[in-house]
């Protein structure tokens, strides 16, 4: 673990997995919630945890490189059941990356535990791990320019659901109706950092 | 419909409500967003006895013009321009009262980028997340305005500053962003390091409330490819695959992957929200505090 000084007040710890990422990421939050660590943000990522609006952020630095993280209490956290329709334009693409038929692709897709390393790109769009390594896909080689609200997508390693109509690369292997993002709701995000989440396969209506 | 409301007669360029933006929801993919200008929007909500974080109008280089459909005390600041109230010549940077059913002109910019307008007991939309400010990146809160656009105002909080005008800062010729380097400074050559603090940079004319663009040499990488998505701060020097630095404002994404050379220090922010295209752009290093 090192930790990146970022301008006068933020700090960016690196790590070297995403496991290792989240594993901070909660150990951060455990801390903000018991008083010990007071930040404006908290951003977890790909290999990282971003720390922004720190008192002193060189004193953090020290502290938090030599922190042993507790593991992740898998059951602590809340799971979220997306319902999904595996219907998406890409569903074929993905299953010859994989060698196995669209069914079996739907099958390994529901049959895996999620959860949230980290949000981005827009508000709710969550990056979902847990399928294993040998399941990563890439992007397409050509973004669509419109990708509906509540397409289900995969690229390299992760997972995501559009939370509205946008451009995206990602490939898209199905659709939920869940809504992932409602400003008038508490909370605003269906998914949050940390959450863990599996797709319920549901019939066409 | 309350008479408190202000209808909107001419957008202009891109005029936005803006306030303190909605900090704290990083984690999940919101950007900060409000005012690009701060300092600027505190100022004119002061002067019209609104609280800091009253919701206040950021126009683009050519203004806007309004019609309250109450009397209300105005007050514009940020960006210099012309300001007249009924077709007569009205105060900049001062209060200015606005008679029911009179038109606000605020003029294009004699200098600086973003005018900022406020209105007696602020603009009162509906918040999103704590917050009114128009997030271009991700849509949040209320449209850029347009003609016909009827925004809403709460009720005054108090009296008008007894001020006749306040200094404010004037938008430089050379716009001096002070460099924290890192936290990616080694994904770049020595001399690219060297580069951004040395080199001429200009304001280009693709800059936005999400990332100040510049023209000039092009920052070489030491190391090809992008970083894994990680978590972004105001002020950030990003640097895309053409090389040109981008300065992260506050519609900036929260995560990104291209490398970070350099972090802005925030003070010096609110100056290039104020650099209209063009302007020569200086990275000074220093110290980090």
């Amino acid at each position: 673990m090192r930790a990146l000084p970022v301008g006068d007040d933020a700090l960016l710890v690196e790590v070297s997995s995403g496991q290792e990422a989240q594993a901070l990421h909660a150990e951060l939050l455990r801390r903000r919630a018991e008083g010990t660590l007071t930040v404006r943000e908290i951003v977890p990522a790909a290999r990282t945890v971003l720390l922004d609006g720190l008192d002193d952020p060189v004193r953090r630095a020290a502290e938090l490189t030599a922190a042993r993280l507790p593991k992740v209490s898998a059951r602590a956290r809340e799971l979220i059941e997306l319902p999904v329709r595996y219907d998406g334009p890409d569903l074929a693409a993905v299953a010859g990356h994989w060698g196995v038929t669209e069914r079996e692709a739907a099958r390994v897709h529901a049959g895996t535990e999620f959860t949230v390393a980290f949000c981005g790109f827009a508000p709710g769009f969550g990056y979902l791990t847990g399928l294993p390594d040998h399941y990563d896909v890439p992007r397409r080689a050509t973004p669509r320019t419109a990708v509906p609200a509540g397409a289900v997508a995969l690229a390299g390693p992760y997972t995501g659901v559009y939370p509205r109509p946008s451009p995206g690369g990602w490939q898209l292997i199905g659709t939920t109706d869940a809504v992932l993002w409602d400003h008038a709701r508490v909370p605003a995000a269906l998914l949050a950092p940390g959450t863990r989440v599996r797709f319920v396969p549901v019939e066409d209506a | 419909m309350s008479d408190r409301a202000l209808v909107v007669v001419r957008a202009g360029a891109l005029t936005t409500v803006q306030d303190r933006g909605r900090p704290g929801y990083a984690h999940l993919g919101v950007p900060r967003s409000g005012a690009l200008d701060p300092p600027a929007a505190a100022l004119v909500n002061r002067l019209v006895g609104n609280p800091p974080d009253a919701a206040v109008l950021e126009t683009t280089l050519v203004g806007c013009a309004l019609r309250p459909r109450s009397a209300v005390t105005v007050a514009v600041g940020g960006a210099p321009c012309p300001v007249a109230v009924g077709g007569r010549p009205a105060a900049w940077g001062a209060p200015v009262e606005v008679p029911a059913g009179a038109l606000l002109e605020v003029g294009a910019a004699t200098a600086g980028v973003r005018s900022y307008v406020a209105v007696s007991g602020g603009v009162a939309t509906e918040p999103v997340l704590g917050s009114r400010a128009t997030d271009l990146l991700s849509g949040l809160g209320p449209a850029p305005l347009a003609a016909g656009t009827v925004l809403p105002l709460g009720a005054p909080a108090g009296p008008p500053a007894r001020v006749d005008g306040a200094p404010q800062p004037r938008p430089p010729a050379e716009l001096v962003l002070r460099v924290t380097p890192g936290p990616r400074a080694d994904w770049f050559t020595a001399r690219a390091v060297r580069d951004l603090t040395t080199c001429a940079y200009r304001v280009s004319a693709a800059s936005n409330r999400i990332g100040l663009r510049t023209e000039g040499p092009a920052l070489e990488r030491a190391r090809p490819g992008e970083l894994p998505s990680e978590g972004m701060v105001l002020g950030a020097v990003q640097v895309p695959p053409d090389g040109r630095p981008v300065v992260f404002l506050a519609d900036h994404p929260t995560t990104g992957g291209y490398p970070v050379i350099a972090v802005v220090r925030s003070a010096d922010l609110p100056a290039a929200a104020q650099a209209p295209p063009g302007t020569p752009v200086r990275f000074v290093a220093v110290r980090r505090r």
